[in-house]
C-alpha cells in the first residue's frame, strides 16, 4: 500500500511532520525563555502518529485529542498562528486564549478543543460518532490518547459503548511508554493496549508509530472501515517523546540507551531517507522545505508575540452559549461583561 | 363536553419529550433501562412506551455507564443532535462527575464559545425510604458550577415548559426530578403529595430563570422548590388559620435565578425563609440568603432564616428520615421565628 501513495503525498507528510518539530523547538525555546505562560506538553518524536492518521482524514472529521495537543492541532489543519497566538494566552488563538496548550482546538476545522482529562474524550469521541451515525453522514471521529488512559473507567466505558452501538471512530492509542513518569508495564497486566480491545469485540492492532508511511495505512483502514459503517477499530502506535512529560520535566526516569534506541527510529529522519532513496528529495529540495517551514513557524510566533490579550470582558463570555433560549445569568453583587470592561 | 384532565408530573415530562422528539428529529433519549419493549421506562417510568413511536435508534438503552452516557451525550450534542440523558438516581451523577463538571460545563468556555452543548441531563432525586446512596437532593453540588443551568420542577405545568425549555436551550441544563412528585401512587411513598395539573394542549414552554409564584401572601416568603414547594404550601394553609399571609415562591431554576421576583416579594413582605431538601450546611439556600443581606439587606424586617436537611447522609428508616427532610410543621415553626425577630424591636 506504501508503495501505492502519491509522491506529492508522501513530500507532505515529511512536511507536516517537519512543520510540528520544528514549531515544537521554537516553543520549548521560548519556555525555556519564560516567554510564555502556563505549562507545555510537547510531541517533539510522536509526530509521525499525528501527521498520518490526519492526512486520511477530511476537514469535516472530527479529532479528538489530549493535554499534549499540539502535533494533533497542526496536522488537523489548524493554522500555525492560530495555535501560537493561543498558546501566547491571545485573543487570536484558536480558542481565544481560554485554552491554551492543553486546549487546543478548531471545531470547524474538525477538532474538538483538546480535553486535558486523562480518558475525558473516549466517551465524547463516541458521542461525536453518534451523531454522525444517527445524522447519516459518513464522517468519522477519530479519537487520540496516550497509554495512560487505558487505566481509567472512562476508556472501557466509552470502548464498550462504541462496540455495542458499532459507532464510526476510531480509536487511537499514542503509547509513548510512560505516563508521566510510570512506565506502562508497571501498571499494565498486558504488553499492549491492543489487547484490551478484545474485551469489546473490537479490531486492534499494534503499529511502529516511528515510521509516518505504515502509520498512515494502518490509520487509513481503520478510517474506512468505520466511514463504511463496520465499527470502530483500535490503532495503537509504539512511539515515543524525546521531551519530557511537561516542561519542567527533565526525564530522569528514563535511561540514555532507551533515549537514543528511540531517537534512531526518528520518524522525520526516516521520511527523509525514504524520500530521498525514492528519488523525491534531494539535499536541495530538503533544505527548501526546511526553509520555507522555518518562515512559516518565525511568521506564527510574530504574530502570536504582536497580538492583542484578550480584552478583560471576555471572563465573562461564553460561560453559556448565546442565543434567545433561556434568561442571562445574573446574580446582584457579581460584576458581570456588562460593567466591567 | 371533554375537560381537559389533570396530569401527572411523570405524564408532563413523557408528553413534553413526545412533542419535542416530533417536532425535531434530533431529538434522542440516552439512559439506562429506556426504550426496552416491556421494559420500565427509565427507573420511574418517565420514558415508558416511546420507544413505540419513536424507536430504538432514538430511545437508546445504554450499559450501566454513566460516564459513558453524559459522555456520549456531550459528544452528540457538539456533533449536531440534541440529547435527553438520564442516570436512574441523582446519586449517580457522582459517577458521571468528570463529565459532567470538567466537559459538558466548561467545554463551552475553555473553547471560547465555539461549541454549543445543548445537552439535558435528568436526575430525580429527593428522599423517599431508599437510604443514603438512593436518596439525596444534590442540586448544591451543581449550583456551584459555572456552565450548568439547574431546572427543578414542582409540578406538572412547570415539568412540562420546563424540560421543553431546556430541550430547546443550547446549553447543558441538569434538569432535576422528585421521586415523591412523579405522581406514582402506592404504599411506599407516604409523603407524596398528590400533585396533578391541567397543562395547556398548544406548545408552551416555561423560560429557564423565571420563578413562580404559588401562593400571594404579604407577610412572609417562603422560597423553596420541588417538594418543599408543596410542604410551604402546607404551611401557608396552616398558617392562614391565624391570619399569617405566606408568600410562596419556586424559582424553579436555580441556574438562571430569578432575582427580580424573589426583589419584588421582599418590597412586600420583608421576611424570608428558604427552604431545601439538600444539606443545610454550604447549601444554596446559604448563597441566597448571603446575596439577599448584601444586596437587599434595605427591603428585610428580620434576618433570612433558612430550613433545610441536616449535615447527615439521607438515612434510611422512615423516622429517621422524616427527621431528616423538613416538614409543613417545621416551616410553620420557622416562620413563626421569622416574624418574631424584628429589626425594629432590636433597635
Amino acid at each position: 500500500m506504501t508503495d501505492t501513495l502519491p509522491d506529492n503525498h508522501r513530500l507532505h507528510l515529511y512536511r507536516e511532520m517537519l512543520r510540528i518539530r520544528v514549531f515544537e523547538d521554537h516553543i520549548f525555546e521560548l519556555f525555556e525563555a519564560g516567554r510564555l505562560p502556563g505549562t507545555v506538553h510537547q510531541s517533539q518524536g510522536q509526530e509521525a502518529v499525528a501527521v498520518g492518521v490526519c492526512a486520511h482524514l477530511e476537514k469535516g472529521d472530527f479529532i479528538t485529542s489530549t493535554h499534549r495537543s499540539h502535533g494533533h492541532a497542526v496536522a488537523k489543519g489548524i493554522p500555525l498562528r492560530e495555535v501560537a497566538a493561543e498558546l501566547y494566552a491571545k485573543a487570536a488563538g484558536c480558542c481565544h486564549g481560554k485554552g491554551g496548550s492543553m486546549h487546543l482546538g478548531n471545531l470547524a476545522l474538525g477538532m474538538l478543543p483538546a480535553i486535558a482529562i486523562v480518558a475525558g474524550s473516549i466517551p465524547i469521541a463516541t458521542g461525536l460518532a453518534l451523531s454522525q451515525q444517527m445524522l447519516g453522514s459518513d464522517r468519522v471521529t477519530v479519537c487520540f490518547f496516550g497509554d495512560g488512559a487505558v487505566g481509567t473507567g472512562a476508556f472501557h466505558e466509552g470502548a464498550n459503548l462504541a462496540a455495542v452501538w458499532q459507532l464510526p471512530v476510531v480509536l487511537v492509542c499514542e503509547n509513548n511508554q510512560y505516563a508521566a513518569s510510570t512506565p506502562f508495564d508497571l501498571t499494565s497486566p498486558v504488553p499492549n493496549v491492543a489487547t484490551r480491545a478484545q474485551a469489546y469485540g473490537i479490531p486492534a492492532v499494534t503499529v511502529d508509530g516511528m515510521d509516518v508511511e505504515p502509520v498512515r495505512d494502518a490509520a487509513a483502514e481503520a478510517i474506512s472501515r468505520a466511514r463504511k459503517g463496520a465499527g470502530p477499530m483500535l490503532v495503537e502506535y509504539e512511539t515515543f517523546r524525546y521531551c519530557g512529560h511537561s516542561r519542567s520535566d527533565r526525564n530522569k526516569y528514563r535511561n540514555e540507551e532507551e533515549e537514543r534506541r528511540w531517537g534512531e527510529r526518528d520518524p522525520i529522519v526516516r521520511q527523509q531517507r525514504r524520500l530521498q532513496e525514492a528519488g523525491l528529495l534531494d539535499d536541495e529540495a530538503a533544505a527548501q522545505i526546511r526553509a520555507e517551514v522555518a518562515a512559516e513557524v518565525e511568521d506564527a510566533i510574530d504574530f502570536a508575540q504582536a497580538a492583542e490579550a484578550p480584552l478583560p470582558v471576555a471572563l465573562w463570555a461564553d460561560v453559556f452559549a448565546p442565543g434567545e433560549a433561556g434568561m442571562p445569568d445574573y446574580w446582584p453583587g457579581e460584576e458581570t461583561g456588562e460593567v466591567s470592561q | 363536553m371533554n375537560q381537559p384532565r389533570p396530569i401527572t408530573v411523570a405524564r408532563a415530562l413523557r408528553d413534553a419529550l413526545t412533542e419535542e422528539m416530533r417536532r425535531d428529529e434530533r431529538v434522542v433519549c440516552i439512559g439506562e433501562d429506556i426504550g426496552i419493549p416491556g421494559g420500565w421506562g427509565g427507573a420511574f417510568s418517565v420514558t415508558w412506551g416511546l420507544e413505540r413511536e419513536f424507536g430504538q435508534g432514538r430511545m437508546r438503552n445504554t450499559p450501566i455507564s454513566e460516564a459513558a452516557i453524559v459522555g456520549a451525550a456531550i459528544g452528540a450534542a457538539i456533533g449536531g443532535m440534541r440529547p435527553v440523558a438520564d442516570v436512574q438516581y441523582s446519586d449517580f451523577l457522582f459517577c458521571a462527575m468528570d463529565q459532567l463538571v470538567n466537559q459538558a460545563a466548561k467545554l463551552c468556555y475553555m473553547s471560547g464559545g465555539q461549541l454549543r452543548i445543548p445537552l439535558v441531563l435528568r436526575a430525580p432525586v429527593g428522599s423517599n425510604t431508599r437510604g443514603a446512596q438512593h436518596g439525596q437532593c444534590p442540586e448544591t453540588h451543581f449550583f456551584h458550577i459555572p456552565g450548568l443551568k439547574i431546572a427543578c420542577p414542582a409540578g406538572p405545568y412547570d415539568a412540562k415548559g420546563l424540560l421543553k425549555a431546556a430541550i430547546r436551550d443550547d446549553s447543558p441544563v441538569l434538569f432535576l426530578e422528585h421521586k415523591l412528585l412523579y405522581g406514582a401512587k402506592g404504599r411506599t411513598q407516604p409523603r407524596a403529595p398528590s400533585v396533578t395539573e391541567v397543562v395547556p394542549k398548544e406548545d408552551y414552554i416555561v423560560p429557564l430563570g423565571t420563578a413562580r409564584i404559588w401562593r400571594e401572601g404579604a407577610d412572609v416568603t417562603v422560597l423553596g422548590t420541588l417538594l418543599m414547594v408543596h410542604l410551604a404550601l402546607q404551611a401557608a394553609d396552616i398558617l392562614a388559620g391565624d391570619g399569617i399571609e405566606v408568600e410562596v415562591i419556586d424559582p424553579r431554576t436555580l441556574i438562571p435565578f430569578d432575582w427580580e421576583a424573589l426583589e419584588e416579594s421582599l418590597h412586600k413582605t420583608g421576611r424570608l425563609l428558604i427552604v431545601h431538601e439538600d444539606h443545610r450546611r454550604g447549601g444554596w439556600g446559604a448563597e441566597i440568603a448571603a446575596t439577599v443581606h448584601a444586596e437587599f439587606g434595605h427591603l428585610l424586617k428580620a434576618p433570612v432564616q433558612r430550613l433545610a436537611a441536616p449535615f447527615v447522609p439521607p438515612p434510611f428508616s422512615p423516622p429517621l428520615e422524616a427527621a431528616f427532610v423538613p416538614s409543613a410543621d417545621q416551616i410553620v415553626s420557622t416562620i413563626h421565628k421569622t416574624l418574631a425577630k424584628d429589626y425594629d424591636e432590636c433597635q
